[in-house]
């Protein structure tokens, strides 16, 4: 009953939901680029560039849900600051892609920056160095976010710092960060950010088969993603998670070192936010302090709410459904978005507590009742 | 109160503990002896300092001054609850504390004595043998064909005693156990006690009641606590017949 080797197949052999969205994850990383590249714009099947980047943002937000639910979802821990985290993570990637320009930039500087000229900056701060290398930055990406998790989680966890508690310090990290990401003097553009971004690892950003490539790369990520995901909350280290979410001093009575799980499965999911971060900033072609936003962190943990939190693929869905009505509303009516969104999250607290994937749980059940196994039945009874 | 048999068969010796908060002195140089294999029920009026006195052996509070020693020479003040627990000390809360959405095989899975690190618990399989324990404790607690429903779903008895299997899986050395009969019918409670009695002798249990029935069912040594502090020990009868005792239990 437990699946201790990686094996997608018995992994996914009752997770339904999850099935159904890798199938699509994989169709769209084949798919969407050969729509886009190969067949020609005049057709109705052609995919525009515009919509590939769109989808491709939607798809790191959607990595984003993912890495939040798997510690809230799964292990109680409601994190309002994982936005800190993708921004390293995008901070990282964009930190590459300002050192590709070269002396393509305004000023013409082969090794500074732009906004380094411009604040009469002489050399490169010592942290920049190394990100010239992709390799280096990809390891950052990872790195950073984890290495700040692995601190912030250990201090707090070793506290005790639970619930709304952890929540609100979670939330001054993150704006702690913006405030200092804001400051020209910290080397990280100021409130501009880094943008200009002009090719990665040698091909333009500009052109249709890199957006589609990195399209690619983002699915599969996810993909990816949600198989380790999903691995790990069935192992029994799940469900040791499951256990400190559900009774944590019971957990703690039973012999487990709570705080060393909680650690591992929080730096696991800041560096999946991070690599959803440096994923995201080649695609939307800018980073800036914006995202250590602390609204952007709530917003993350509506989407997860909405979708259907602990389920994984309801983070995902709910990612995915939340920013496509995000744009649409901002375009069609801006100014009544945010009611929107704050009404949703109302709503699916009150009448939809397991999220969309919740409602559809439900009507599924309702038309083909399982009377022959226990299983099913008893899960249904306890929700 | 003082110690009166100190012995090499001693598995917990409590020796002068005392804890207070904010000036409320919940234990007051409290000591307390059990021997391997002893069974131990703890009585007292509303805080006598029963609980407290749990939290202090499983390392949720520390003590103000005083030691707690288990086995030969463990310190239990310098550790936490995780390592306290697998030191073998096993705890039953009183509100019945179980995994609701785990089925029950799993929650004893969890509880099953063994590795607790977290890269033991990514690459975790059971042996054929813990499986075998785990459904042997199922039947012991009288719930085999709940096997793989959620534990959310059980009656509040019933909790109680999945809670109870869980610290049998742990095979803990010894057990402490927070108002087990806690809202169960009576025949619950009979068979509760008879649980009880039938692990005692394998493993030390120190059981915290309130309800005299129950402490009669168990037939042990009966410690009575008052202040924070012990006020007697012996048969259920004569301590039932010691005179402040009563005046302990039926107001001054």
């Amino acid at each position: 009953m437990t699946n201790t080797a990686f094996n997608p197949r018995s992994l996914l052999a009752s997770d339904v939901g999850g099935r159904r969205l890798l199938m699509v994850l994989l169709a769209i990383a084949i798919f969407v680029p050969i729509l886009n590249l190969a067949v020609p714009e005049s057709s109705v099947f052609h995919v525009s560039t515009y919509t590939v980047s769109l989808v491709g943002k939607y798809l790191c937000l959607a990595l984003l849900a993912l890495a939040v639910d798997l510690i809230w979802g799964y292990c109680g821990i409601l994190s309002l600051g994982h936005g800190a985290f993708f921004a390293l993570g995008g901070y990282a990637m964009g930190m590459y892609l300002m050192r590709q320009i070269g002396d393509r930039g305004v000023y013409g500087n082969p090794e500074l920056p732009d906004f380094m000229v411009f604040l009469n900056w002489q050399e490169l701060p010592w942290y920049w160095s190394g990100f010239e290398s992709f390799g280096f930055a990809m390891l950052m990406v990872l790195l950073v976010p984890g290495i700040l998790a692995f601190i912030f989680g250990l201090l707090a966890f070793r506290s005790r710092v639970t619930g709304v508690y952890f929540s609100i310090i979670s939330q001054a990290l993150t704006y702690a960060l913006l405030l200092a990401f804001f400051r020209n003097d910290m080397g990280f553009g100021g409130n501009n950010g880094l943008t200009d971004f002009k090719d990665i690892l040698g091909f333009s950003l500009q052109s249709d088969a890199t957006r589609a490539t990195l399209f690619s790369l983002t699915a599969i990520a996810l993909l990816l993603s949600y198989l380790l995901c999903r691995w790990i909350v069935d192992t029994k280290l799940g469900r040791v998670l499951i256990a400190i979410r559900d009774a944590e001093s019971r957990t703690r009575f039973t012999g487990y070192k709570v705080e060393y799980f909680k650690v591992f499965v929080f730096v696991l999911s800041a560096m999946i936010a991070g690599v959803a971060g440096a994923l995201y900033v080649p695609q939307v072609g800018i980073i800036n302090p914006g995202e250590f936003s602390p609204l952007n962190s709530i917003e993350i943990v509506v989407w997860v709410a909405i979708g259907g939190r602990g389920t994984l693929y309801g983070a995902v869905l709910g990612a995915l459904l939340v920013n496509y009505a995000k744009t649409y509303f901002t375009g069609a009516m801006p100014e009544v978005w945010l009611f929107m969104l704050g009404g949703l999250f109302v709503i699916s607290t009150i009448y939809l507590p397991k999220g969309v994937v919740g409602v559809f749980q439900k009507f599924k059940s309702k038309v083909a009742v399982e009377p022959d196994d226990p299983s099913i039945q008893s899960k249904e009874a306890a929700s | 109160m003082t110690v009166s048999h100190i012995n090499d068969d001693a598995i917990l010796y409590v020796n002068g503990v005392s804890k207070s908060f904010d000036g409320f002195k919940a234990l007051n140089n409290l000591s307390l002896i059990l021997n391997k294999g002893e069974m131990r029920a703890i009585i007292g009026p509303n805080g006598a300092g029963k609980t407290t006195m749990m939290d202090v052996i499983t390392g949720k509070l520390r003590p103000d001054t005083g030691e707690v020693i288990f086995g030969d020479n463990i310190d239990l003040t310098k550790y936490d609850e995780a390592e306290i627990a697998n030191l073998g000390i096993g705890r039953k809360f009183q509100k019945p504390t179980v995994i609701e959405s785990l089925t029950l095989f799993e929650n004893l899975e969890l509880a099953i004595a063994g590795h607790r690190s977290v890269f033991q618990a990514l690459f975790h399989k059971l042996s054929g043998e813990q499986t075998d324990r785990i459904d042997e404790v199922l039947d012991l607690v009288a719930l085999p064909t709940r096997r793989n429903e959620l534990a959310g779903a059980l009656s509040h008895g019933q909790k109680q005693w999945l809670e109870i299997g869980m610290l049998l899986v742990q095979n803990p050395e010894l057990l402490l156990v927070d108002e087990p009969a806690a809202g169960m019918t009576d025949a619950e409670t009979e068979t509760t006690a008879e649980l009880l009695k039938s692990i005692t002798g394998k493993h030390s249990v120190v059981v915290v009641e309130h309800d005299m029935d129950f402490i009669k069912a168990l037939d042990t040594t009966v410690s009575v606590l008052h202040e924070g502090s012990t006020l007697a020990e012996g048969r259920l009868e004569d301590v039932q017949n010691n005179e402040r005792v009563i005046e302990v239990y039926l107001g001054r």
